[in-house]
């Protein structure tokens, strides 16, 4: 298998947690993974991303190269449409449709989401009513990742065990919602 | 046996350290070199070996701390982020004239593209400025393995050596293949030339002689090095030098079967015989390096070479990171036709954070200052550098750590009234209390603010040595009491801070303002525990 994954946000919205959990499951599957990320002062409030590299085979580059991504996956519509130079031409890309607006010139959003739809491969996700059906208003990036399992040949049960694993520490009811919220992005249309 | 782990580059690194027998990592946090010592700092098997993992105040008594290390027989490393080598370049240049007992390895993380730095400087240039090895690890594997190597030529060779990591490998994790048992560390055991550490001008001409005469071990090891790899390719039209990571971008855009000789570089000074071959053998040169064209300009000389290209005949790119496009146009292969930004796109700039004490303060200083009139805030290096952005425009200059109130010094010494320097609490002991004497030794009329959030916040909050001892510091250096103020940034506060700020500003001599109030990030997570 091979996947690229470019993961988009603004500082603090929880990207790398998909991320975290992703490079788990492929250590523990012996797939290789290279995730490379930024830190310091570019991650205060401002635009971040990730790439995140699964492959059966070794990976070379850190970064996926321009126009190769299979996914592109935002939890925010803007910060999506600022990689799109990195999809290929049969990508996806998969954005969580509220804003966040901490600038006083965000884009209509109207306009952006249409051009969202545009796109040939496009997923719109209402992260945030799936996160609170889940039980917990804080597993939109949970949702994201089930969304992304759909693209990844590996087995759900594994990333939902890895998910299991992440959140053991806050209890029962914290792995029993992340594990749904997995499902419902998983099965969201 | 061996584990495989997920690491970062960086954490890769100081796992290698561990498992070769390391004593001490000495460090000041800098991205993107903290997690280094981050990694130590939470490594349990690092706690149980006692190995040295607390920050040190700069990257000066870093250097010099893992110099005293080394001098006792021991493996010590030295990190910092590139401009952070600057800081200790006193040190560091020296260290190499005075060589190293136990394995030393200064280890520096350089940021091209500047995501979070002020230059783009290359730390290889200081490893032939010190004339000692430099590595450079490709991948993270290699950042692994690289300590026991380096450490062995330290030894071997009684020198420094220099690891120089980028950002695109200190921060990517991959998959990390390890030992599973660390080396024991070394005992204790001084030279037996303790007098080369001594360097009086007779025994520095001595030391810097050896240093010359080195430079043949140094280059042969170059030639015979694991890290370095001529390999073959059919097409001799074009010969490529990959140095660090550039090799992977290289890879990547053949997907692995580049039909050229290509020179995989990642140990300095140049390997001559292989680089020889490649340049008889080949037509023209390819050199693709992370960071500045310091390989590149070395096969040009100073006349120019028509058949090198890379960084400096626009090949590349002159600045700014790599990446397997720029490469990929470099070799003249096919690359896919980009589509043109949105127009829906904004810039999404880095800010401070809402409820964060320096807006608080800025707000405030910046009210007093309009009030006063002939005024300039300097600013230094940390999140407050922000301050410089809409709404704040606050301050005047950032150029490095601790200039804020030396150049603020500069300017009140050629007239301007109003004088102001911030400076986080970190900073300021980093390298603003030597400035601030200075101030306090010509009573020049000057207002230090400093902003105490009680971490080193840019870096994601590690502890700082000013953590509980500003106001002593500050009145050791001598600021008398009634000039030390301290005002808790917070808008209900804002008229009260503001009255403070003017107070002080118009005082014809030094004065030190304390900003207190805990990082806003820190004490979130705290809450969150």
């Amino acid at each position: 298998m091979k996947c690229d994954i470019v993961l988009a946000g603004v500082g603090g919205q929880g990207i790398l947690t998909i991320a975290a959990i992703l490079g788990k499951v492929a250590v523990a599957e012996k797939i290789h993974v290279k995730q490379s990320e930024i830190h310091g002062m570019s991650q205060r409030g401002g635009s971040v991303f990730a790439h995140l590299r699964l492959s059966s085979e070794p990976i070379f580059a850190d970064q996926i190269t321009a126009g190769a991504a299979d996914l592109i996956v935002a939890m925010e519509p803007m910060e999506a449409m600022r990689h799109l130079a990195s999809l290929s031409t049969d990508g996806t890309l998969i954005t969580d449709k509220a804003p966040l607006v901490n600038i006083p010139d965000y884009p209509e959003l109207e306009k952006l989401l249409g051009e969202v739809r545009a796109l040939p491969h496009a997923l719109l996700l209402d992260t945030a009513a799936l996160a609170q059906e889940s039980g917990n208003l804080r597993n939109t990036n949970i949702v994201l990742l089930g969304a992304i399992s759909n693209y990844l040949e590996l087995d759900p049960a594994i990333i939902e065990k890895a998910i299991a694993e992440h959140f053991a520490s806050k209890g029962e009811k914290v792995v029993s919602a992340a594990v749904k919220a997995f499902q419902l992005g998983k099965n969201a249309k | 046996m061996s584990i495989t782990k997920l690491l970062l580059g960086d954490e890769a690194y100081a796992q290698g350290a561990i498992d070769a027998g390391i004593t001490g990592c000495y460090a000041y946090p800098g991205t993107p070199s903290t997690e280094i010592m981050e990694y130590f700092q939470s490594s349990k098997q690092a706690a149980e070996l006692g190995i040295h993992r607390q920050w040190s105040c700069n990257e000066k008594a870093a250097m010099e701390e893992a110099i005293g290390a080394s001098y006792m027989g021991r493996r010590a490393i030295a990190c910092m982020k590139h401009v952070g080598l600057n800081a200790c370049a006193d040190g560091f240049m020296n260290s190499a004239i005075t060589g190293a007992n136990g394995g030393l390895l200064v280890t520096v993380a350089d940021d091209p593209s500047m995501h979070s730095s002020q230059n783009e400087q290359d730390s290889r240039f200081y490893g032939k400025f010190a004339m000692i090895p430099v590595l450079e690890p490709s991948s993270q594997q290699e950042a692994y393995e690289i300590p026991a190597y380096a450490f062995e030529l330290s030894e071997k060779f009684a020198t420094p050596v220099l690891v120089r990591f980028t950002t695109r490998l200190s921060h990517s994790r991959a998959d990390v293949v390890i030992a599973d048992e660390a080396r024991p560390q070394n005992p204790r055991k001084f030279s037996d030339t303790p007098r080369k550490f001594i360097l009086l001008p007779a025994i520095a001409k001595k030391n810097y002689d050896e240093l010359c005469q080195k430079q043949e071990l140094f280059r042969q090891s170059s030639e015979d090095s694991p890290y370095n790899k001529l390999i073959d390719g059919a097409d001799k039209s074009l010969g490529i030098i990959a140095c660090g990571i550039g090799y992977n971008y290289l890879q990547e855009a053949f997907g692995g079967k580049c039909p050229y000789p290509v020179l995989k570089l990642s140990q300095y000074p140049i390997p001559r015989k292989l680089t020889r071959t490649l340049l008889d053998e080949c037509k023209e040169i390819l050199v693709i390096e992370e960071g500045m064209p310091v390989v590149e300009e070395m096969l040009r000389g100073p006349f120019g070479d028509a058949r090198i290209h890379g960084r400096l005949d626009g090949t590349l790119p002159r600045t700014g990171e790599l990446n397997t496009r720029a490469v990929q146009l470099a070799c003249k292969l096919d690359a896919p036709d980009l589509p043109a930004p949105s127009e829906m796109l904004r810039a999404r700039p880095p800010r401070l954070c809402d409820g964060c004490p320096h807006a608080d303060t800025y707000r405030a200083l910046t009210e007093a200052c309009n009030a006063l009139g002939d005024a300039k805030i300097f600013g230094d290096i940390g999140c407050y550098t922000l301050g410089a952005l809409p709404p704040y425009n606050a301050i005047t200059s950032c150029v490095d750590m601790g200039a804020s109130i030396t150049v603020a010094k500069g300017a009140s010494d050629s007239g301007l009234t109003n004088a102001v320097a911030v400076i986080g609490d970190s900073t300021f002991t980093h390298s603003g209390m030597t400035g601030l004497l200075d101030a306090i030794w010509e009573n020049a009329p000057l207002t230090v603010v400093i902003l105490d959030n009680l971490t080193v916040g840019m870096t994601g909050g590690q502890d700082s040595a000013a953590l509980g001892r500003l106001e002593d510091i500050v009145k050791g250096l001598g600021i008398p009491a009634e000039h030390v103020r301290i005002i808790t940034p917070l808008p209900a506060k804002h008229e009260e801070n503001v009255a403070v700020f003017k107070e002080e500003i118009a005082h014809r001599g030094v004065s030190v303002v304390i900003a207190r109030r805990e990082c806003i990030q820190t004490l979130r997570r705290k809450v969150k525990k």
